[in-house]
C-alpha cells in the first residue's frame, strides 16, 4: 500500500508545474482542498435556508394563524394577507428536513471533511481521482439547484414530509406539492445520491490504497475511520433509496403500481393495485436510518480527534472506539423497522427491531464515556472547536437516552410522530452533528483558509447556541409526551392542547434568538477568510499530518516528499519527552515503546 | 410593497448586528492577538461550563414542574395502558438518572481540568476493566428494558380472538374518520373503494351483495362499551393516516391497499374520567386559558371560544395533506346500556343506501 504513494509521489510533482487558470483553480477544481471549500460554502448557503424556513414554520406554530409581515414578505401568495397558508407550512417542514439531513449534515459535513482531512491525515496528494470529486461536487450543485427551484415551483414545492411517504408524495389530485414539486424533489434527491456514491467510492479508495509508509490502519486518526466507515455505509444503503425514488417516479409517471393500490380520491377510483406503500416505507429507511449514522459518524470522528488534541491527551480506548463506529455501522443497518412499528407490519417484526434497535445504545454508551475519560485529568484548552465538541457530547446524551423510549416498540405506540420524536432525534443527530460541523470549521479553518477564526467570537457563538438548543428541544419533550403530534399546522382545533401554547411560544424565541446568533458566526466565516489573523502551520499543536503541510495551499499538499509515519496519532503528554505532543512523523526515540491501544 | 419594506428591514437588521459585531471584532485587536485559547480563556470558559450544567439541570427541573404534569400520562384509560405508563415510568426514571450523571461527569471535568500553563495531562489511553465494565452496565440494564419492552408489546399486539372482541371498522379518508360497527352478528361486510358508489351513499365501498354488510352501521363518532375489548380494524381509501388515540396508548397506522388492526379495552367511560381530579384541574386551566384568549378574540370583534370539556379523541398523526391538523373523530365510552340504546338509534347500512 505503502508503495503506491511513493509512486504517486511523482506525478503529483508533475501536476505541480500545471498552469492554473481561475476556472480550474476555483469552479472546476480537481484539487480535494478547493473541493472540501466548496462543499463547505454551499452547505453553509443551504444551511441558511433551511434554519430561515424552520423559524417560519416555528413563528406559525407560537402565533398560529396571525398576519406576519415577514410571511408576507418572504411567501408571497403563500400567506395572503400575511396569514401562512396550511400548505405551505408542510412545504416548508419538508424542504426544511430535506435540505438540512442531506444538504447540510450529509454534503455539508461529510464532503467538507472527507475531502479536505483524508488526504492530508493518511498522507495522499489528493484524492484517489481527482476527477471524480468534482463530478461529485458539481453534482451536488445541480442537486441544490434543483431543490431550491423546486421552492418556486406554481402549486409549490414537494409538502409530503421529508419521508415523502406515497400515496401523499405519488397523488398530485392529494396535494398540491405533490405535482411538479416533487418531481423535482425526486430528481434532485437522484442527482444527490449519485453525487453522494462518487464521493463515497473515492474517500473508501483512497483510505485503502493511498497511506502513506507507515500509516496502517490502526494508526490512522478517528477521523479517517469515521469518514471510511460512513462512506462504507452510504455505498450500502443509499443505493437502495435510489431504487425507491425510481420506483416513486415509476408509480407517478408511468402508472405502475409499485406502492399504490385501492385508492379512492376526489370522487374517483384510480387503476393501482397490488402495490403496497409499506414497501415504500421499508427501502425509504433502509437508508433513511443509516443515514443519521451517515451524519453522526463523520461528526463524532470529529469530536474525538479535537477532544484529543485539545484535552492534550490520548483519545481513551483507540481501539474501542473504532470498534464501535464498526458495531455502530453494522447496527444501522439492522435497525430501520423501528420507524415502522405502528405501520401495519407484522408485530412480530416490531420484536426484532427492539432488540436490534436498543443494543445500539450500547457501543454509543461507550463512545460516550470514552469521550468523558478523555478530559479527565486533562490540560482543556477550550478553544471555540473545543467546546462544541463538549456540547456534542452534552447533547448526543440527552437525545440519545431518549431514543430508549423510541426504540421500544411498547412505548413508541403513543409517541410515535409525535412532538417527542422531534425533540429526540434534533439533539441527538441535529444539533450535535451541527456543534460536530461547527467543531471541526473551528478547527480546521486554519488549514482551509490559512487564516485564524475570531475566538471570542466564537465563545459568544457556542455559548449562545447551546442554551437556545437546549431552550428549543428540552421542552419539546413534555408537549409530546402531552400528545401533541407533529406537523400540524396549528393546535387550535384542539382545545385538549391549548395549555401548550405557552410553552410553544418559549420555545418559538429560543429558536429565534439561537438563529439570529448564526449571524456572528457567518460574519466570523466569511471576515475571518479575508481579515483573520494569518495562522501557524500548527496552531492547535496537534499530531496529525495535515499540520506538516505549508499554510498556504500546494497542489499535492507536500512541497517535498510525503513524510512517513512512526507512530499513532494521539501521542499527546507522553511520558518521557519535553513537548506535550509528538507529531506522527517524528520517529520513535531509541528505547521508546510505541504504546497503542 | 409592505413586502419590500419587511425584507429591507430585515436586512437593515442583519447589516446592523453584522456592524455590532464588526465593532467588537476591532474592539479587541490589541487585548489578545491570538486566537488560541489563553489560560484565561480555559478559566473563563471552565466556569461557564459549570454555570451550564446548572442551566441543564434548571430547565430540567422547570419542564418536570412546569410541564410535567401530564395528566395524559398517568391516567391511561385501557387495559393495556398502566403497562406501558409502567414501562415508560421504568424508562424515564432510568435515563434521568443517566442524565444527571453524566452531564456532571462531563461539564465537571470539563470545569475541573481547564488548560494552564506549564501542566501536563496524564498520558492515559487505555483501561480494559473500565471499557468492560460500561459495556457490561448497558448491557444488562438494556437486557431488562428490552424485555420489559417486548413482553408487553407481544401482550399489546397480540388480541385474544376467543374474548369475542367488538369489531370496529376505522375507515380515514382526506380528512375525517368514520366507525363500522358489524351490526347484531358483530362481523363486517365486504368492502373495497372500489364499491365506493357516492350517489348511492354507499360511501365505504361496502359489498351491498354481501349477507355480512346488510346491519354494518356506518357512524362519525367512535362509541365504544366499557370492559369489553374492541379490535379495530383500519383502512384507508386515499394516502396514509395514523389513528393515534393517545388517551387508551393506542396508534396504528390505516394503508390504503391493506387492512391494519389494533386491539384494547377501554376501561374508565367518558363520564367516569370527566370525573378524575387531575382531568378537572386540567381542563379548568384549559378553560381559563380559553377564556382569557376569548377576550382578546371579542375586543377584535372575532367570536368567543367554546366553553372545552374532556372528551377522548381520534387524532390523525400522519401527515396526509393539507388539512391534517384538522382531522379528528371523537371517542365517547359508556355503559354497555347507553351504548346498545345509542347503538339503536342508528341505521343499517341497508336502510340507509339511496335507491
Amino acid at each position: 500500500m505503502s508503495a503506491h504513494a511513493d509512486t504517486h509521489d511523482h506525478e503529483a510533482h508533475e501536476e505541480h508545474h500545471h498552469k492554473e487558470t481561475f476556472v480550474t483553480k476555483y469552479i472546476f477544481s480537481q484539487d480535494h482542498k478547493m473541493i472540501a471549500k466548496q462543499y463547505l460554502v454551499t452547505g453553509t448557503i443551504m444551511g441558511v435556508i433551511g434554519v430561515i424556513m424552520s423559524l417560519m414554520f416555528r413563528m406559525q406554530i407560537a402565533w398560529p394563524e396571525e398576519p406576519n409581515v415577514i410571511f408576507e414578505a418572504l411567501l408571497g401568495k403563500w400567506a395572503p394577507g400575511g396569514v401562512m397558508d396550511a400548505d405551505i407550512y408542510l412545504a416548508l417542514v419538508t424542504i426544511h428536513g430535506t435540505i438540512m439531513v442531506f444538504f447540510v449534515l450529509t454534503a455539508g459535513l461529510s464532503g467538507t471533511f472527507s475531502n479536505l482531512l483524508i488526504p492530508l491525515q493518511i498522507g495522499a496528494r489528493d484524492m484517489a481521482s481527482g476527477f471524480l470529486n468534482m463530478v461529485s461536487y458539481w453534482l451536488f450543485f445541480i442537486s441544490c439547484v434543483i431543490m431550491l427551484g423546486s421552492i418556486f415551483v406554481e402549486a409549490g414545492p414537494a409538502a409530503a414530509g421529508w419521508t415523502i411517504y406515497p400515496p401523499l408524495s405519488a397523488l398530485p389530485m392529494a396535494q398540491g406539492g405533490s405535482g411538479m414539486g416533487m418531481t423535482l424533489w425526486l430528481v434532485s434527491m437522484a442527482i444527490f445520491i449519485a453525487s453522494s456514491l462518487l464521493g463515497s467510492l473515492n474517500y473508501i479508495v483512497t483510505v485503502i490504497n493511498l497511506r502513506t509508509k507507515g500509516m496502517s490502519m490502526t494508526r490512522l486518526p478517528l477521523t479517517i475511520w469515521a469518514f471510511f466507515i460512513t462512506a462504507v455505509i452510504g455505498v450500502v444503503s443509499f443505493p437502495v433509496l435510489l431504487s425507491a425514488a425510481l420506483l416513486l417516479i415509476m408509480d407517478r409517471s408511468f402508472g405502475t403500481s409499485f406502492f399504490l393500490s385501492d385508492i379512492f380520491i376526489q370522487g374517483e377510483v384510480l387503476h393501482y393495485q397490488g402495490g403496497s406503500p409499506v414497501l415504500f416505507e421499508h427501502l425509504f429507511w433502509f437508508l433513511g436510518h443509516p443515514e443519521v449514522y451517515i451524519v453522526i459518524l463523520p461528526a463524532m470522528g470529529l469530536v474525538s480527534e479535537i477532544m484529543a488534541t485539545n484535552s492534550r491527551k490520548p483519545i481513551f480506548g483507540y481501539r474501542a472506539m473504532i470498534a464501535s463506529i464498526l458495531a455502530i455501522a453494522f447496527l444501522s443497518t439492522i435497525v430501520w423497522g423501528h420507524h415502522m412499528f405502528i405501520s401495519g407490519m407484522n408485530p412480530f417484526l416490531g420484536s426484532v427491531f427492539t432488540f436490534t434497535t436498543l443494543l445500539i445504545a450500547i457501543p454509543s454508551a461507550v463512545k460516550a464515556f470514552n469521550w468523558i475519560t478523555t478530559i479527565w485529568k486533562g490540560n482543556i484548552q477550550m478553544n471555540p472547536a473545543m467546546l462544541f465538541s463538549i456540547g456534542f457530547v452534552s447533547t448526543f446524551i440527552t437525545g440519545g437516552l431518549t431514543g430508549i423510549i423510541l426504540g421500544d416498540s411498547a412505548l413508541d405506540i403513543n409517541v410515535h410522530d409525535t412532538y417527542f420524536v422531534i425533540a429526540h432525534f434534533h439533539l441527538v443527530m441535529g444539533i450535535s452533528a451541527l456543534y460536530g460541523m461547527f467543531a471541526g470549521i473551528y478547527h480546521w479553518y486554519p488549514k482551509m483558509f490559512g487564516r485564524m477564526l475570531n475566538k471570542n467570537l466564537g465563545y459568544i457563538h457556542f455559548w449562545i447556541t447551546a442554551i437556545c438548543a437546549y431552550g428549543v428541544f428540552f421542552p419539546m419533550h413534555f408537549i409530546g409526551m402531552a400528545g401533541l403530534p407533529r406537523r400540524y399546522y396549528t393546535n387550535s382545533n384542539f382545545p385538549l392542547f391549548d395549555d401548550l401554547a405557552n410553552t410553544n411560544v418559549i420555545i418559538t424565541i429560543f429558536a429565534l434568538i439561537g438563529g439570529a446568533v448564526q449571524l456572528i458566526y457567518l460574519y466570523n466565516f466569511f471576515s475571518s477568510m479575508f481579515f483573520g489573523k494569518k495562522a501557524e502551520k500548527n496552531p492547535w499543536r496537534a499530531t496529525t499530518l495535515e499540520w506538516t503541510t505549508e499554510v498556504k495551499h500546494v497542489h499535492g499538499n507536500w512541497i517535498g516528499d510525503i513524510p512517513h509515519v512512526y507512530r499513532w496519532s494521539y501521542d499527546y503528554s507522553k511520558p518521557g519527552h519535553d513537548v506535550d505532543f509528538i507529531p506522527q512523523n517524528v520517529p520513535l526515540k531509541e528505547g521508546e515503546e510505541e504504546l497503542q491501544h | 410593497m409592505t413586502a419590500l419594506l419587511t425584507i429591507l428591514v430585515l436586512v437593515f437588521i442583519a447589516i446592523a448586528i453584522w456592524q455590532m459585531v464588526k465593532i467588537f471584532d476591532l474592539a479587541q485587536v490589541g487585548t489578545s492577538n491570538s486566537q488560541v485559547a489563553t489560560d484565561k480563556d480555559n478559566t473563563l470558559n471552565g466556569y461557564l461550563m459549570i454555570g451550564f450544567l446548572a442551566f441543564i439541570y434548571l430547565i430540567t427541573i422547570w419542564s418536570v414542574v412546569e410541564l410535567g404534569d401530564l395528566p395524559l400520562m398517568s391516567n391511561s384509560a385501557s387495559a393495556h395502558g398502566p403497562e406501558v405508563d409502567n414501562l415508560m415510568m421504568i424508562s424515564m426514571v432510568l435515563i434521568f438518572i443517566v442524565q444527571t450523571i453524566t452531564q456532571f461527569l462531563l461539564h465537571y471535568f470539563a470545569y475541573k481540568y481547564k488548560g494552564e500553563k506549564g501542566k501536563k495531562a496524564l498520558f492515559f489511553a487505555d483501561n480494559n476493566t473500565l471499557e468492560f465494565i460500561w459495556t457490561i452496565i448497558p448491557v444488562i440494564v438494556l437486557a431488562g428494558l428490552i424485555i420489559y419492552g417486548l413482553f408487553t408489546w407481544s401482550d399489546i399486539m397480540n388480541v385474544n380472538e376467543d374474548d369475542d372482541p367488538l369489531v370496529v371498522e376505522l375507515y380515514a379518508q382526506q380528512f375525517n374518520w368514520k366507525a363500522r360497527y358489524g351490526g347484531a352478528d358483530n362481523t363486517l361486510g365486504k368492502a373495497n373503494v372500489r364499491l365506493i358508489d357516492i350517489d348511492r351513499a354507499n360511501i365505504l365501498g361496502l359489498d351491498e351483495a354481501d349477507p355480512n354488510a346488510q346491519d354494518d352501521v356506518i357512524t362519525s363518532e367512535l362509541h365504544l362499551p366499557v370492559g369489553r375489548t374492541v379490535l379495530f380494524k383500519m383502512r384507508s381509501q386515499d394516502v396514509l393516516h395514523s389513528a393515534y388515540m393517545p388517551h387508551f396508548r393506542a396508534q396504528m397506522n390505516c394503508v390504503p391497499g391493506m387492512i391494519t388492526q389494533f386491539g384494547f379495552t377501554p376501561t374508565v367511560t367518558t363520564a367516569d374520567m370527566r370525573q378524575n381530579p387531575d382531568m378537572i384541574d386540567k381542563v379548568a386551566n384549559i378553560n381559563n386559558i380559553r377564556v382569557e384568549k376569548s377576550k382578546k378574540l371579542i375586543a377584535k370583534g372575532e367570536e368567543a371560544l367554546e366553553r372545552y370539556d374532556f372528551d377522548y379523541l381520534l387524532l390523525c398523526n400522519k401527515i396526509c395533506g393539507k388539512s391534517h391538523y384538522n382531522m379528528q373523530m371523537k371517542i365517547i365510552v359508556e355503559t354497555q346500556e347507553e351504548y346498545d340504546a345509542w347503538m339503536k338509534e342508528q341505521k343499517a347500512f341497508k336502510n340507509s343506501l339511496i335507491n
